[in-house]
């Protein structure tokens, strides 16, 4: 296999994190979801921590997306 | 002439955009706070409005001893706010999109911390490596794992937000792309390129909320920190 089309395909196979981290959000928001229903006095308070789970997953998505760019670009 | 050292030293744009954001904040807090009236119009609501939100925060996270770090992290909020929103403006920069300056924000973070873990704790504070109840024979797997998951806290914390950045304006690059790509081809594709057009415009409301939230995001984990040196666990 010549170096390019690994370095297309190994770019592909990093961003497979993203699998993980659809499937993190996707838990998040429904427990938020699930959480406001069964109590929505308690919004204000979960919101924040939704929010701070989601920005956390979303970072390991971002760490995937630099080792793509990385082995993309450099 | 320059020399050797002095010829590094040179103003940046990024440095540029850090002093213009560094004086909006300043513009906003000094102009904000000078009519104290009762009833707040609203530029003194605006500044209100965040001293309260850091304030409250710092309070909810660390506790009661949040008062003292309160400054600190609403410096660092608005520094990586005014990065991350100026940064969106075209033709601008984004400093925060730059490792050295996120690395060096979350490096002055950890030192800080461990500062004032040191000066709360004195040497108790490495009892912090090894929680209260755990068995003694775990400790060669416990403390090691602690140790490295205290040290790869400015690694997360720099790399999310860089990353965060970064990403959102590849983003815009790729749309913007697809713009010339497709106006450059036919009519046809002319008329198709307000598509990647009319998703960039979505892409900066999206972009935004990030710049908040990773500022938020920024000063929260900042505030969780501090509160572990505080209150050990």
């Amino acid at each position: 296999m010549d170096v390019a089309a690994a370095t297309k395909l190994g770019a592909g196979i990093a961003v497979i994190a993203l699998a993980g981290v659809g499937i993190g959000i996707g838990n998040i928001f429904s427990a938020l979801v699930t959480s406001i229903a069964r109590n929505p006095a308690a919004r204000d308070q979960v919101f924040g921590l939704g929010i701070l789970g989601f920005a956390l997953t979303e970072a390991v998505a971002l760490f995937a997306l630099l080792i793509a760019f990385l082995i993309l670009f450099t | 002439m320059a020399g050797p050292t002095a010829s590094w030293l040179t103003f940046t744009q990024a440095n540029i955009i850090m002093v213009i954001g560094a004086g909006l904040v300043l513009w906003l807090l000094y102009y904000g706070a000078k009519p104290r009236a009762v009833v707040p119009g609203r530029l003194q609501a605006a500044a209100e409005l965040s001293h309260d939100f850091i304030y409250r925060m710092a309070i909810d996270q660390i506790g009661p001893e949040g008062k003292a770090y309160f400054p600190f992290v609403f410096t660092l909020f608005f520094f990586v706010l005014m990065g991350n929103l100026l940064g969106l403006i075209p033709f601008s920069f984004t400093y925060t999109s730059h490792i050295a300056v996120t690395a060096a924000l979350a490096l002055m973070v950890i030192v800080i911390v461990t500062i004032v873990a040191l000066r709360e704790h004195g040497l108790k504070f490495f009892t912090y490596f090894f929680p209260d109840g755990a068995p003694v024979f775990l400790a060669p797997l416990i403390v090691p794992i602690e140790v490295i998951s205290y040290l790869s806290r400015p690694v997360s914390l720099s790399i999310r937000l860089f990353a965060n950045m970064v990403a959102g304006h590849v983003m815009f690059a790729v749309f913007a792309s697809f713009v010339v790509m497709l106006g450059g081809a036919s009519i046809l594709g002319a008329v198709g390129a307000a598509f990647p057009l009319a998703i960039n415009v979505v892409l900066m409301g999206f972009e935004l909320l990030v710049a908040a939230l990773q500022a938020y995001v920024f000063a929260i984990l900042t505030c969780i920190y501090l509160h572990d040196a505080v209150h050990l666990h």
